[in-house]
């Protein structure tokens, strides 16, 4: 079964059915990831360009494991944020790429919409590896892919997503994502970091982080970049961690079953204390697992060929 | 359109060829110690699962059995529509030293095996590989045969063999059919 | 007479449009609308060396060598002005020209335009303002040049208002960047009274827009846009009609678009504060929403508004709190605007889309009459910039503009006469076409409308 749209340019609009098929994907290749030898040969025609133009080591390597692990080629290309308003365009600099027959693009991007632009004006299939504070479906994947894993499905799953609302992409990717599935999604953190009209996307907003604790199943806690404080957004970290911290002691108000994700990289001891974050009800490492094996799947199912028969000969 | 052109086998007959089929796989082996089997999904799994009954009838003892699941080897990804989605691939036993027969319903072009061949050496090296087979139809495109066959059905071109089994289709039948244009 | 504004007309004859300088014409049967004359009349209108010569029945057998057009079923109106357009020269003629933003206008149905001074140099002396008088002399369209407030519009020295005054200037404005401090804001709406010039403002507060980039709501927040405050433009009109009421001169707020702007200028007028404002046509058609692609073609400042925004803008202008339509045309290049969202330079060209956009959005679903559209397009502008009036008056300049009302067409943007393709309405039907202009002596019929010359 093929996803409903060429490209995965974020999680809203994406329809239950493809975010299924994907997770579904995602577990068979996982199992790959264990084998002696990890590797299929799915992809051997296909050739990826991992397009960041903004730093990320950690996506760009799941991403580039992933198409590995599927046999596909892989060419890195990165640039400096700076240097993407000047200089050649970026349409310019995709359709370069396709004149060198490439087939698939992977894009980090500091802008929104970003990749939304090359799917209208290049010809090939676009996956949003993050936009700026617009998306980042397959972080959303691999985090209700590692929800799903815990609870075996979403229906009626109170999931909330504390801090840095407003600059997160991860945030909301899983709005949308996980809303699609069934679940109640809230935020949590400081009227300065929460977007303007938020509700009106369904989400219940926490300002309190104790109460958001005592009513979730699942907390995904983002990175808290030191310079929102310069921007004025918070007085300070000290005063951040002590309102908005996950630490040991808020987690003893937690229900056994509290599932702690975070999408990575940590900064101990300011959004995500090091008890919890090693602690049981931590599930981050297994999120990063769960990464390589849902971009394997995605780039699987939009790699599939198009029309032919539907069963090969035996 | 297709219409069906003859019935080959009805379930007695299918019964009884994979009775046959596991005597031989237990003659050629000289019993089943170091013997797993491994079904192709989707009907090579009933099939390899009614050989393990069977074979256990006449050994006494299980035989264990594998589900391969081939998609992500497929040499068509590029150029078709590839009907259901990638299934987990479920190995009981370490295949390495182990003799693996890998079991199919039909037997065509050849690339199908071909694909499960490659697919089960990335998860070990086996002793030996064979092929168990319920239908061979002919027109191989590679150089690929069956250790053991349940029935040999040349066919032309136009024709093609399907094989039901209940576990997916409510009824145990082989039958030609004829594809119109 | 400047050879550059002869290639205008000529440019136009090229594609097609009758370009004429005829003596004597007979405009029949046209419906006259003139809210200045209280004018809205089936007649005939005989112009003679680019004069009205007389309104009502004309004795034909009296004529020699005249050409007529027949205006049946079309309306004849004070010639359009737009008081809010960039024509980018000096200084950025690869995005518009006055001889190529004069065709356009001319295209639009507009006899007149206000250029704003972001130009490069800036029309901050009067040595630049007499170079645009001079490219535009004797050409169809009127062409006025808004001075900047200050030099360089840099937001800190007075720029010679009084000698600006003398060479033309009626208007001045630092458009863009606006004036940040509030005490040069003071002295300039203090000093210009000194002509009874008008400050044109672009109001936005710099630090609340925090480099924002499509209007702070829901959609900002779907779209993971970056944030623009309404607050940016009601917090500058807030202060700025604060200070014309203090000091006593002429406040017009350009391109108003925020519900609580137009609550402030609303409150201002009530309390008799010499305040006039504008509203584009983009503004009154579009919202947020239409950023929902990412296309740059609906990236401009101010930023498209919420439902609320827009509606108090279409009311704004109903109950006159809003005086004026301008486009803010402001052309930008294929390759400028072909990059992502957030990169893109703000700004929509508009001359050549008002008339049918806003017959879309208000003529047709009978919100406004053909003659309150008038009074915003060709009179109220004029007024506010202390101009000369176009009405329609025996002895009057010709300055006319032809609508035909029933026309339906289809905008497309790679047949403008603007250099720039930056519009939200291509592809879009609209409604009411212009279908030429006189003014100057100058007759400009478009291609569809030449068979009614004879």
């Amino acid at each position: 079964m093929a996803l409903h749209s060429k490209h995965l340019l974020g999680l809203e609009n994406v329809p239950k059915v493809d975010i299924q098929s994907i997770l579904d994907a995602a577990v068979s290749f996982k199992e790959i990831l264990e084998r002696p030898i990890p590797k299929v040969p799915t992809l051997r025609h296909v050739t990826v360009v991992n397009l960041f133009f903004e730093n990320s080591t950690r996506t760009r390597i799941s991403f580039e494991l992933a198409e590995k692990r599927l046999s596909a080629d892989v060419v890195n290309f990165s640039a400096s944020s700076s240097s993407v308003s000047k200089g050649e365009t970026l349409i310019d600099t995709v359709r370069n790429l396709e004149a060198m027959k490439i087939d698939l693009v992977v894009m980090r991007h500091p802008m929104p919409g970003a990749p939304q632009l090359l799917a209208k004006h290049c010809s090939s299939k676009v996956i949003n590896a993050g936009d700026g504070s617009h998306e980042h479906p397959t972080q959303a994947l691999l985090d209700m892919m590692t929800i799903r894993e815990t609870f075996g499905n979403f229906e009626d799953l109170r999931i909330t997503i504390v801090g840095d609302i407003s600059h997160s992409r991860v945030a909301l990717s899983n709005i949308h994502g996980l809303q699609t599935m069934g679940a109640k999604v809230a935020v949590c953190g400081p009227p300065t970091l929460i977007p303007r009209a938020l509700e009106k996307l369904g989400v219940k907003i926490y300002y309190d982080v104790d109460e958001a604790i005592a009513n979730s199943d699942v907390l995904n806690v983002l990175r808290i970049q030191k310079e929102r404080q310069e921007d004025g957004l918070f007085p300070s970290i000290r005063e951040y961690h002590t309102l908005y911290g996950i630490t040991r002691e808020r987690m003893k108000n937690a229900s056994r079953e509290l599932v702690i994700l975070h999408p990575g990289p940590i900064n101990r001891g300011v959004e995500l204390d090091g008890e919890v974050a090693d602690g049981p009800q931590s599930v981050i490492l297994q999120q990063v697992t769960n990464g390589v094996a849902v971009r394997m799947a995605i780039l699987f199912l939009l790699s599939r060929g198009e029309g032919g028969r539907d069963e090969l000969g035996s | 359109m297709e219409t069906v052109k003859a019935k080959i086998m009805d379930e007695d007959d299918i019964r009884r060829t994979i009775t046959r089929l596991a005597h031989e796989i237990v003659e050629r082996n000289k019993g089943i110690n170091g013997l797993g089997l491994c079904g192709i999904r989707t009907r090579g799994v009933f099939v390899a699962r009614r050989l393990a009954e069977a074979i256990k009838k006449i050994e006494g003892k299980d035989i264990p059995v594998g589900v391969l699941d081939i998609t992500l080897y497929r040499d068509d990804f590029r150029i078709k529509r590839i009907g259901p989605g990638v299934q987990v691939t479920d190995i009981p036993f370490n295949p390495d030293d182990f003799t693996v027969i890998l079991v199919d319903d039909v037997l065509y072009t050849g690339r199908t095996s071909r694909a499960a061949m490659d697919a089960l050496m990335d998860y070990g090296r086996p002793a030996r590989v064979q092929l168990a087979i319920l239908v061979d139809r002919g027109h191989r495109e590679l150089p690929i045969k069956a250790d053991f066959v349940g029935k040999n059905i040349p066919t032309t071109g136009r024709e093609n063999v399907k094989v039901k089994l209940k576990e997916q289709d409510e009824i145990d039948e082989v039958i030609l059919v004829e594809s119109g244009e | 007479m400047s050879w550059e504004v002869k290639k205008g007309p000529e440019i136009m004859s090229q594609r097609g449009w009758l370009v004429d300088k005829a003596s004597l014409v007979l405009l029949t049967k046209a419906r006259v609308i003139d809210p200045s004359q209280d004018l809205d009349t089936v007649t005939d209108i005989l112009i003679e060396r680019g004069k009205i010569k007389k309104i009502g029945d004309i004795d034909k057998k009296e004529l020699e060598n005249y050409h007529t057009l027949d205006l049946e079923g079309k309306i004849l109106a004070p010639g359009f002005f737009d008081m809010h357009v960039h024509l980018r020269e000096p200084g950025q003629e690869e995005k518009e020209t006055i001889t190529t933003g004069s065709t356009a206008a001319v295209a639009g149905g507009f006899t007149g335009v206000a250029c704003m001074p972001n130009t490069n140099p800036s029309l901050d002396n009067v040595g630049v303002v007499r170079w645009v008088y001079d490219m535009a002399a004797g050409g169809p369209v009127d062409v006025h040049p808004i001075a900047a407030v200050t030099i360089g519009r840099k937001g800190t020295q007075l720029t010679d208002i009084s000698d600006l005054y003398h060479a033309g200037v009626r208007a001045i404005s630092n458009d863009g960047d606006p004036v940040g401090k509030a005490d040069v804001m003071r002295r300039a709406l203090e000093y210009s009274q000194l002509h009874d010039l008008v400050i044109s403002t672009h109001s936005e507060e710099h630090d609340l827009a925090a480099g924002g980039v499509m209007r702070e709501g829901e959609m900002s927040t779907r779209l993971g846009m970056k944030p623009w405050s309404s607050l940016a433009e009601s917090v500058m009109v807030a202060r700025d009609v604060l200070l014309a009421e203090f000091t006593g001169g002429r406040l017009h707020v350009g391109h108003i678009s925020s519900w609580q702007s137009i609550e402030m200028v609303r409150w201002a007028k009530g309390r008799g504060v010499k305040v006039t404002c504008e509203a584009t046509p983009h503004h009154i058609a579009l919202t947020d929403e239409a950023c929902a692609t990412y296309d740059s073609s609906f990236k401009m400042n101010p930023p498209l508004g919420s439902k609320e925004d827009r509606e108090a803008v279409i009311q704004g202008l109903i109950d006159g709190t809003i005086d004026a339509i301008a486009t803010d045309h402001a052309p930008h290049t294929v390759e400028e605007k072909l990059v992502e969202f957030s990169f893109a330079p703000n700004g929509v060209v508009g001359l050549e889309t008002a008339i049918g956009v806003v017959a879309n959005e208000l003529v047709n679903p009978e919100k406004m009459s053909w003659n309150e559209i008038v009074q915003k397009m060709a009179i109220a502008p004029r007024e506010i910039l202390r101009l000369p009036s176009a009405s329609i008056q025996e002895g009057e300049v010709a300055n006319l503009t032809l609508i035909d009302p029933e026309a339906v067409w289809k905008v497309d943007a790679s047949k403008f006469f603007t250099k720039g393709r930056n519009t939200p309405f291509d592809g879009k039907n609209l409604h009411a076409k212009p279908l030429g202009v006189l003014n100057r002596g100058w007759i400009l019929i478009c291609p569809d409308a030449r068979m009614l010359w004879s």
